[in-house]
C-alpha cells in the first residue's frame, strides 16, 4: 500500500511539475505573441505613414509639373497620335 | 534561571476554582467566535472587495485601440489616412519645470518658453501644451522627465488628395467624428470601436496572460469610393483653370461612367484644404455640385423634346415656326434673340431656339411634361450616398400655367443640381435609361429605369450631337479623335424672385456618341471676362476634361483625328438665354 502511494505521489509531483512549466511555457509565448501583435501594429501604423508618403510624392499636380518643367514632356495633340487596334482586341 | 526547589515541587498541586476555567474557556470561545466571524465577514460579506484587491496586483484592463478606416479611390490609392500621434497635457497645478527643462521643451515642440508658460496658467485644471505631435516628438519630451507632464493617444486624419478630392471626401472633427462629405455619410463603416480586455501582467508590467475579452475591439473599415484619382485631378486642374480664366465665381463638374453609374469625378471651386482648415471657410467647404440649386437654361430642353417625341407629338424633322424670335402666352412675351424662321426640331435643339422648345412643350399636357421630368430624376434626391445632397424644385403639373410650362420647357422655373443634370443624361447616352449613381465603387454595369423609348434616346443623341458640329452652339465641346454629344446652357440668375444680369453658364454631354462611357456636366458661376455663354465658357472645359479621360482611360477612338471643325467667330451661334 505505502509504494501504491509513493508512486502516486511520485506521479502527482510530476504533474505539478509539468503543469508550472507548461504554465510558463505558455506565459512566454504570451509575451511574444503580444510582442509580435504591437510590432504588427507598428508596421500597419508605418505602412499607412509611407502610403500617404507615396501618395505625397505621386501627386498628379506634381508628376505633371515635374513632366513639363524639368523634363520637358508635353501631351501630343490629336495629330501625331496614331489610335493602333489588334483585330483580336475588338 | 532559578531553579526549582524540590520541597516546592514535591507539595500537592492546589485545586483551582472550577469557575476558572469556565472564564478561560468562555474567553477562549469568545475569541474564537469573534476570529470565525471575522473570518466570516471577509470571506462572504467582504469578499468581493477583496478579490477585487488582489486582482488588482496582478490584472489590468487595458484599451486595445482600433483605427479609422481607410478612404481609398477605386485603385486602392489614399485619399484619407488616420495615422497615430500624441497630445502632450498637464494638470497645471503638477506642473513643475526648471527653466532648462522648460527651454528645451520649447525648442523640441518649436515654440518659446514664455509661450508654454502662458499656456500652463491658462487653466486650472488640465491644459494641452501641444495637439498632435508625433510620436518621436512625445517621447523625446517625455524624456526630459518633467514632473506633471503627461502625454495620451490620438489619431490624426491625413488627406494626401489635400483640395483636389476635399469635397468628396470631407473631413472629420474632434475625437475623429465624420464632419462633412464621405467621411461623415460613411461614420458608422469607417469609424473603430476601441476595445478592453483584461489581462495577467508580471511584474515587469508585461501582459502575460489573456483571462477575458471585455469588449472585442472593432478595427474601422476601409472605404472604396468610385473616385479616379487621375481623372479627378484633371477635372479639377481644368475647371480651376475655367474658373479663374473666367473670372467666375464658382464652379462644378461631374463625371459619371454610363455603364455603372459611378461617379468617376466631381470637382469644385472654390475650394479649401483639409489638412489645414481655416475658420470660416464654410462658404468653399459646400459640395456645389451636389447641394446647390440653379436653373438651368436650355441643358433641359433635351428632355422637353425628348418627351414630345415619346408621346408621338412631333419627328425630328418636324417644322417649327418660331415665330420670328417674339412669342406672347398669357399675356408674357418670350423672345429669341437670334431671328430664325421656321426650325426643325433638330436645329431646335442645335440652336438653343426658346420659342421652338417652348411651342414644342404646348403641344404636350403639362403632366406628360411633369412625368418625363420627374422620372429623369428632377425634384428627387439623387441618392449618391453624399451627405447633404437637394432635390430641387420641380413643382407638380397641376399648378403649372401655359407661361411656366414654356419656361419649365427651356430651363427656367424649374431648379436642379449639376449631379441631377449630369445624371438625367443618361437617358441620352443610353436607350433611354436613367441609370442610379453612386460616389462607392461597385463592381459592373448597373440595370437602368427606362425613361424615354431607345428610339427617342437614339433621336436625342443625333440631335446633342449637332450641337458640336458648325451651326450648333458649341463647336467648342469637339474632341479630336471622338464623336461627343452634349448642350449647352446660358441661364440668367434668379437672385431675390428676379432675374439678373448674372449668368450660369453650363454644358453637359458625353462621348463617344458611338458607344458612350461617361457623361460630364459643367457649371460656371457667373463667368466675367469675356463670355458668358455655355459655348464659350463651360464647354471648353467639358472638352478637355472628357478629352483627357477618354484617352486616360484607353477608350477606342470613334472618329478621324481631324473631325474636330471650329467656324469662323463671326459665324458662331449664340444661344438664347
Amino acid at each position: 500500500m505505502t509504494r501504491v502511494n509513493l508512486v502516486l505521489l511520485a506521479v502527482l509531483v510530476a504533474c505539478a511539475l509539468s503543469l508550472i512549466t507548461a504554465r510558463h511555457q505558455s506565459r512566454k509565448l504570451f509575451v511574444t505573441l503580444e510582442r509580435a501583435q504591437a510590432e504588427g501594429r507598428a508596421y500597419d501604423v508605418e505602412y499607412g505613414k509611407l502610403l500617404l508618403e507615396q501618395s505625397t510624392w505621386g501627386m498628379p499636380a506634381r508628376v505633371e509639373k515635374i513632366a513639363r518643367e524639368n523634363l520637358k514632356m508635353q501631351l501630343p495633340d490629336a495629330s501625331r497620335i496614331e489610335v493602333v487596334t489588334t483585330g483580336a482586341a475588338r | 534561571m532559578t531553579r526549582t526547589s524540590p520541597s516546592r515541587a514535591a507539595k500537592p498541586a492546589p485545586v483551582l476554582p472550577r469557575s476558572r476555567a469556565t472564564v478561560a474557556f468562555a474567553l477562549l470561545g469568545v475569541a474564537f467566535a469573534v476570529l470565525a466571524g471575522r473570518a466570516l465577514y471577509l470571506q462572504v460579506v467582504d469578499n468581493d472587495f477583496l478579490q477585487q484587491r488582489g486582482a488588482a496586483r496582478y490584472s489590468r484592463a487595458i484599451e486595445v485601440a482600433a483605427h479609422r478606416g481607410r478612404i481609398l479611390d477605386r485603385f486602392g490609392s489614399p485619399l484619407a489616412i488616420s495615422t497615430p500621434v500624441k497630445s502632450l497635457w498637464a494638470f497645471p497645478a503638477q506642473f513643475d519645470a526648471t527653466p532648462a527643462q522648460l527651454a528645451s521643451l520649447a525648442r523640441i515642440l518649436a515654440t518659446t518658453p514664455q509661450a508654454l508658460k502662458k499656456r500652463v496658467a491658462s487653466a486650472d485644471d488640465f491644459v494641452y501644451l501641444a495637439k498632435e505631435v508625433s510620436p518621436e516628438t512625445s517621447e523625446r519630451a517625455l524624456a526630459l522627465g518633467i514632473h506633471g507632464l503627461n502625454d495620451e493617444n490620438a489619431y490624426r486624419r491625413y488627406y494626401p488628395g489635400g483640395e483636389v478630392t476635399a469635397h468628396i471626401v470631407g473631413f472629420t472633427g474632434d475625437r475623429d467624428v465624420g464632419q462633412e462629405g464621405m467621411e461623415l455619410s460613411q461614420q458608422a463603416w469607417l469609424a473603430g470601436v476601441p476595445g478592453s480586455r483584461r489581462v495577467i501582467v508580471n511584474r515587469r508590467g508585461d501582459a502575460v496572460e489573456d483571462v477575458a475579452s471585455i469588449r472585442a475591439p472593432q478595427e474601422g473599415r476601409d472605404l472604396a469610393l468610385a473616385i479616379d484619382s487621375r481623372l479627378q485631378y484633371v477635372a479639377y486642374r481644368e475647371l480651376k483653370a475655367a474658373v479663374e480664366a473666367n473670372k467666375a465665381r464658382a464652379g462644378g463638374l461631374v463625371m459619371i461612367d454610363v455603364k455603372t453609374g459611378e461617379i468617376l469625378a466631381l470637382a469644385n471651386m472654390p475650394t479649401y484644404n483639409p489638412n489645414s482648415r481655416e475658420r470660416g471657410a464654410r462658404d468653399r467647404m459646400r459640395n456645389r455640385a451636389l447641394t446647390d440649386v440653379f436653373e438651368p437654361g436650355s441643358t433641359l430642353k433635351p428632355f422637353t423634346i425628348a418627351a414630345a417625341l415619346d408621346a408621338g407629338k412631333v419627328r425630328p424633322d418636324t417644322p417649327i415656326d418660331t415665330n420670328g424670335g417674339v412669342m406672347t402666352i398669357g399675356g408674357r412675351t418670350i423672345h429669341d434673340a437670334h431671328r430664325e424662321g421656321t426650325l426643325t426640331v433638330e436645329q431646335v435643339i442645335q440652336k438653343s431656339s426658346n420659342i421652338g422648345a417652348a411651342r414644342i412643350a404646348l403641344q404636350l399636357p403639362a403632366t406628360t411634361m411633369w412625368q418625363t421630368l420627374s422620372e429623369a430624376g428632377f425634384g428627387a434626391l439623387p441618392r449618391t450616398g453624399f451627405p447633404g445632397e437637394v432635390s430641387g424644385r420641380l413643382r407638380p403639373a397641376k399648378t403649372w400655367k401655359p407661361i411656366e410650362q414654356a419656361t419649365i420647357s427651356y430651363g427656367h422655373g424649374i431648379s436642379v443640381t449639376l449631379v441631377q443634370l449630369a445624371r438625367a443624361y443618361t437617358i441620352f447616352a443610353t436607350d433611354g435609361e436613367l441609370k442610379p449613381i453612386t460616389m462607392l465603387k461597385t463592381d459592373g454595369a448597373v440595370a437602368g429605369v427606362p425613361v424615354v423609348k431607345p428610339k427617342t434616346a437614339a433621336e436625342v443623341r443625333h440631335m446633342l450631337e449637332m450641337v458640336t458640329q458648325p451651326g450648333g452652339t458649341a463647336p467648342r465641346a469637339q474632341i479630336a479623335g471622338y464623336r461627343v454629344a452634349g448642350k449647352t446652357g446660358t441661364a440668367h440668375k434668379l437672385q431675390g424672385g428676379v432675374y439678373t444680369d448674372k449668368y450660369v453658364a453650363s454644358f453637359v454631354g458625353f462621348a463617344p456618341v458611338s458607344n458612350p462611357r461617361l457623361v460630364v456636366a459643367v457649371m460656371i458661376d457667373e463667368p466675367e471676362a469675356s463670355s458668358y455663354y455655355g459655348g464659350d465658357v463651360a464647354a471648353p472645359v467639358f472638352s478637355a476634361v472628357m478629352g483627357g479621360a477618354l484617352r486616360m482611360l484607353g477608350v477606342p477612338t470613334d472618329a478621324p483625328v481631324g473631325n474636330v471643325v471650329l467656324p469662323p467667330e463671326d459665324q458662331r451661334v449664340r444661344e438664347e438665354t
